[in-house]
């Protein structure tokens, strides 16, 4: 069993008193402490200009030319806080229950309840930095409803809420840069992680310009390095997201907890052929006005326009009255998956409904429609080119966002010591299924607000003396990932790199998707070991490795997901419920929804690596739920 | 560096020293061709002549003109300062470039139009002010007791030649076009930029460019027919 | 489709480059310009030939990483989108299309199509924020903020630092994306503690860097995927100069 270092006391208190009960490290000694932090998106780049700020020395990573690049920027609906501005009954416990609730109760109670506690701050934090949020007409905050909830509470800036949040996080960095506190490497990936006696002690990274291999020594390392969706190959997460650094640290010794966790969001505009590269998504935002439907009949051939009221369906309607359109990612992916494989799917290739906002242009005017998702509305006419302000747009689940990570406790501290996860490289807050507009509060909380104090306590106890890069811990992780690399480089096969990738994203769709049965998963489990082993005979890598090189980063961070891509086969295989994203056909009610096993299964799976081609060793964290009951969830 | 110094030594300074000797020199525009008008006058010229006189001799004039000519130096210079900045920002130009598509030509072009204008400038003076200033003039008197310079006369011969007139027609065509630019350039460089007051600048800084220039213009052409 | 590229080839930021010319067919007009180049890489890599270099990250049009000069055009043909949200439908069977980097002094080129923005970076790092720390800021509400004044600071603040109005400038001027973030800040209650200190260190960086003075063309703001409209340097230049004139920075 693991220990989550929960704080005694009760919930509400927990983190107040936790956060007195850690040790400090004095003003004048921060300066004595470097912290490597890998990623520069909301987590990455409020966790290192906030430790800068407190005096620590700051090393910061990120594989794009500039930290502002990170893919938090492109998220787009908003950020929840429980400021209660609209007077709807909003409280830190509601939005501490909605998110428990949400999650299908697989998260930590103290962990959610500290993210809903300063969630509050946050909003004010980015306010004072000068992030422009959408207000009313009075000059006070607009906010707007989102899943998965009944209260609005969720702030935002048009539909690029990820982008200002990012900036203003930028900004503090740059700032931090200047003052010479945070050294900044953008292009550079983390290849390793180092640890001497166990501990967390620094990195071994590429240059990607020049390709150089280089350690990086610090007191303690942060990974912030986002999800793993991309081990699906097409998702809604950018190109170049990746799971190497944290891969490299599990392998280092750090658990990976709930992998097969994945959320699959509802509103994405779907796939247009086999050129795809990349998936839209289009803000969840949208369900606030937009109405999900179908044709009744399958096989419809009419323009949605010409179809008559009585002869579609609005099936989130009529199956979830409390909720309507707003029901949770999870339940709304799945219900769009279940009318499709009726055959009442629509738009060229059957996989796709329609989401209409003809009523909302009628009740509320073209204007307003256009002044709350104007971006939103072109970049589909962009893509598609249809006109969604005439037509309904089309849309399909895609996958968004990874709730599983690496395993921390409530420190974020990984089971490496000195070596903390946040954001969503780790696993922490959301358990089966993350609700809309929580990914930037968590990422932001966890960098702000959580990281800064719970580092200090290790710190505090570590000694001021830094290992050389020189130490031979680091001479062996440089050796490796040269290694590594050069045996990419010399396979000298007849397939792209982009040829495995796309037929480990179809098998991991196809059987570690929206749904999962035990067959499935172990059939693919087999089709990716022998993927995996025709990628390291046949893959094709040109160039060299001292040069930019696109298809060597590539085909190191594909290496990866094909070892991912297993491990989270066997998490799904081992989870004999469903809960939240994690759908397995045997586990359901009768009317479907997911069916959680909570006398077997409330734990959170934490994976420990076991070395080359050895399965992996299953942890359990139990979760104990004191505050909130475990209920079927229900949003009819 | 002081401070002033480093604020005309940015690229914002520098833009905004062409855009007050701009804005200078558009006054000076007016007031020349209001004194121009005199030769529309059908008095053999008097009017006008007395005006030269006037205008050559006056204490505040000479200031004023004193400082149309740094304005006009200045203008070329800084242009030529700023040109050779800009170059140096794009060492590598695009093999295919369509400009035309997100910019009008005159604003990318008015180091061109300035050229045109300046070597305008140069034949215009020595004709006029030089002959004036240095040269050999011929005298009228209007019974006043005083002996005027017959710029008339110098004016009406110049303008009997055809491609005399051509030249100036053709320069003050490039005048327009710059001045359709520079006018609400000059503005926009200051920071004189609001929704209410931008599109009425817009306005008359094209009324502007199509007015003075034409007004220049007509008095070759009238006095060739004459 | 079928397409003849020319595409920009350098190994390097030293070496002189030149441009290839690459016949692609099969293309659909569904395709994002950048499949089109995904393409045509899988057909290079398959023949063992060195893939195209270029940035590309979100593929939605908002990490500003993607950056192509498309026939003469920074981001294409198309107004109000980055070359990741270009699709093939704007162009026709059979056309030639040329393809370079973004060209600016300030902008060295890394590979191929690939450029160095990092001077970006160093003019936000000269002043683009607001000097707080973590913790102890006042309530999110305290400050009304007018609904008009936050919507022009947005409108200001979505520039997403791709370069295209470097590329598309003449004189490869940064003004647009320098005024973009002074005058979001300048806007905001929050932006004027430093608002003097901002304007003067941020435009003196971008001068420090190479680029080249702004001669109101409009082509920055056409060319912007985010619209940003030409007041922001009007603004800029209004914050220099009142603050060079009344700053305390003698």
């Amino acid at each position: 069993m693991l220990d989550s270092k929960v704080p005694e006391g009760p919930l509400s208190e927990k983190w107040t008193r936790h956060k007195f009960n850690v040790k400090l490290v004095n003003p004048a000694n921060k300066r004595k402490y470097d912290v490597i932090v890998v990623g520069t998106g909301l987590a990455g780049a409020s966790a290192s200009a906030t430790l800068a700020e407190l005096g620590y020395n700051v090393k910061a990573f990120c594989f794009q030319d500039s930290p502002r690049r990170a893919h938090s920027i492109a998220a787009q609906g908003g950020i929840n806080a429980a400021k209660n501005y609209q007077n709807d009954g909003d409280s830190i416990y509601r939005l501490f229950y909605d998110t428990i609730k949400g999650g299908d109760y697989r998260s930590r109670e103290a962990n959610v309840h500290r993210l809903a506690e300063v969630s509050v701050n946050i909003i004010d934090q980015c306010v004072a930095q000068g992030v422009p949020f959408a207000r009313e007409y009075g000059g006070l905050l607009a906010n707007r409803s989102f899943g998965g909830a009944q209260v609005s509470r969720t702030f935002y800036a048009r539909g690029q809420t990820g982008q200002q949040l990012l900036l203003g996080a930028y900004s503090a960095l740059s700032r931090q840069v200047a003052n010479g506190k945070v050294q900044m490497f953008p292009r550079t990936e983390m290849l390793d992680l180092v640890t001497v006696n166990g501990e967390a002690k620094g990195i071994v990274t590429r240059n990607l310009v020049t390709g150089k291999i280089e350690s990086h020594s610090a007191h303690a390392v942060v990974l912030a390095t986002g999800g793993y969706g991309n081990v699906f190959f097409l998702s809604t997460n950018a190109m170049g997201s990746n799971v190497t650094a944290a891969w490299r640290a599990h392998k280092k010794g750090a658990f990976f907890a709930n992998p097969s966790f994945t959320q699959i969001h509802p509103t994405c505009i779907p796939v247009s052929g086999d050129h795809q590269s990349k998936l839209t998504l289009m803000s969840e935002s949208l369900r606030n006005d937009g109405r999900v439907w179908v044709p009744k009949a399958k096989d419809e051939k009419r323009k949605p326009e010409d179809i008559p009221e009585d002869e579609r369906d609005y099936y989130l309607e009529r199956k979830y009255p409390a909720f309507g359109n707003l029901v949770p990612r999870d339940v709304a992916s799945r219900n769009a998956k279940y009318v499709c494989d009726e055959g009442r799917g629509v738009g060229a290739t059957k996989l796709a409904v329609y989401l209409d906002f003809a009523d909302a242009i009628r009740r509320d005017g073209r204007d307003t429609i256009e002044a709350k998702y104007g971006n939103l509305f072109d970049m589909y006419r962009q893509i598609t080119g249809e006109n969604p302000y005439e037509t309904p747009m089309k849309i399909f689940p895609a996958v968004h966002y990874t709730m599983g990570g690496l395993w921390v406790d409530y420190n974020l501290q990984t089971t490496v010591p000195g070596l903390y996860a946040t954001g969503e490289s780790n696993f922490s807050d959301h358990g089966a299924n993350r609700l809309g507009a929580s990914a930037l509060m968590q990422g932001l909380a966890d960098g702000y607000f959580v990281l800064p104090y719970t580092i200090g306590d290790y710190l505090a106890g570590s000694s001021y003396e830094k290992i050389s890069t020189d130490h031979e811990a680091f001479k062996e992780a440089e050796n490796n990932a040269k290694a590594h690399l050069d045996r990419l480089l010399n396979i000298n096969g007849t397939k792209t790199v982009d040829h495995y990738h796309r037929e480990l994203g179809k098998i991991m769709w196809d059987y570690c998707g929206m749904s999962r049965t035990e067959e499935g998963l172990k059939k693919a489990k087999n089709m990716v070991k022998e993927l995996r082993d025709e990628f390291w005979t046949n893959v094709k890598v040109i160039g060299t490795a001292d040069e930019l090189n696109l298809s060597l980063e590539k085909a190191n961070r594909v290496s990866d997901f094909l070892e991912l891509g297993e491990l989270m086969i066997d998490d799904a295989l081992m989870r004999n419920e469903s809960c939240g994203g994690h759908f397995r056909e045997e586990y359901q009610t009768p009317e479907g929804e997911a069916l959680r096993d909570d006398e077997n299964f409330a734990f959170v799976g934490a994976w420990e690596y076991q070395g080359p081609n050895n399965p992996e060793k299953l942890n359990k964290e139990e979760l104990k739920f004191e505050n909130v009951k475990l209920t079927q969830r229900s949003y009819k | 560096m002081n401070w002033f110094v480093a604020t005309f030594s940015s690229t914002i300074g520098r833009k905004v020293m062409m855009s007050i000797t701009g804005l200078f020199l558009i006054i000076f525009l007016v007031g020349h061709v209001s004194g121009n008008f005199l030769l529309f006058k059908n008095d053999g010229g008097q009017a006008f002549n007395e005006y030269a006189l006037f205008m050559t001799t006056n204490p505040i004039v000479k200031i004023l003109s004193i400082i149309t000519y740094v304005a006009i130096l200045g203008h070329v210079a800084v242009s030529i300062i700023l040109q050779i900045h800009n170059r140096k920002a794009r060492p590598v130009n695009y093999a295919v470039a369509n400009p035309s598509a997100n910019s009008p030509w005159n604003s990318r072009n008015m180091g061109i139009l300035g050229t045109f204008i300046l070597i305008f400038i140069v034949i215009h003076m020595q004709n006029f002010w030089y002959q004036m200033q240095f040269g050999e003039m011929p005298m009228v008197n209007y019974g006043d007791g005083v002996e005027y310079k017959n710029l008339y006369l110098i004016v009406a011969e110049a303008f009997s030649v055809w491609w005399y007139v051509a030249i100036y027609v053709f320069s003050m065509i490039m005048l327009g076009i710059h001045l359709s630019h520079g006018f609400q350039s000059a503005f926009q460089t200051l920071g004189i930029n609001h929704k209410k007051y931008t599109p009425f600048i817009k306005k008359l800084g094209l009324a502007f460019s199509i007015l003075v220039p034409a007004a220049f213009a007509s008095i070759p052409i009238y006095m060739f027919f004459l | 489709m079928k397409l003849k590229l020319k595409i920009w080839r350098q190994k390097n930021t030293q070496d002189k480059g030149n441009f290839k010319a690459y016949d692609v067919d099969d293309i659909s007009p569904d395709m994002s310009f950048l499949e089109m180049i995904d393409v045509l890489n899988e057909q290079l890599e398959t023949k063992g030939e060195e893939p195209v270099h270029f940035d590309h990250d979100c593929r939605e049009g908002i990490c500003g990483m993607c950056s192509m000069h498309i026939n003469g055009r920074p981001h294409g043909p198309q107004q109000g989108v980055t070359t990741c949200q270009l699709h093939m439908r704007s162009f026709s069977d059979g056309d030639t299309i040329t393809i370079e980097p973004w060209r600016a002094q300030g902008f060295p080129v890394l590979r191929d199509l690939m450029v160095d923005r990092s001077a970006f970076d160093r003019i936000i790092q000269a002043g683009g924020y607001v000097s707080v720390n973590t913790g102890g800021t006042p309530d999110a509400n305290e400050i009304p903020i007018p609904k008009s004044i936050a919507d022009e600071a947005f409108n200001a603040a979505t520039c997403i630092g791709c370069g295209a109005c470097v590329a598309a400038c003449k004189n490869a001027s940064a003004s647009l994306f320098v005024s973009a973030k002074i005058s979001q800040l300048a806007l905001l209650p929050q932006g004027q503690v430093e608002r003097k200190e901002r304007a003067e260190k941020m435009i003196a960086q971008m001068d420090a860097e190479g680029f080249g003075a702004c001669t109101n063309t409009g082509a920055c703001s056409a060319e912007c995927p985010k619209g940003i409209s030409l007041s922001n340097i009007a603004r800029m230049n209004r914050e220099f100069l009142t603050a060079k004139a009344s700053s305390d920075n003698a």
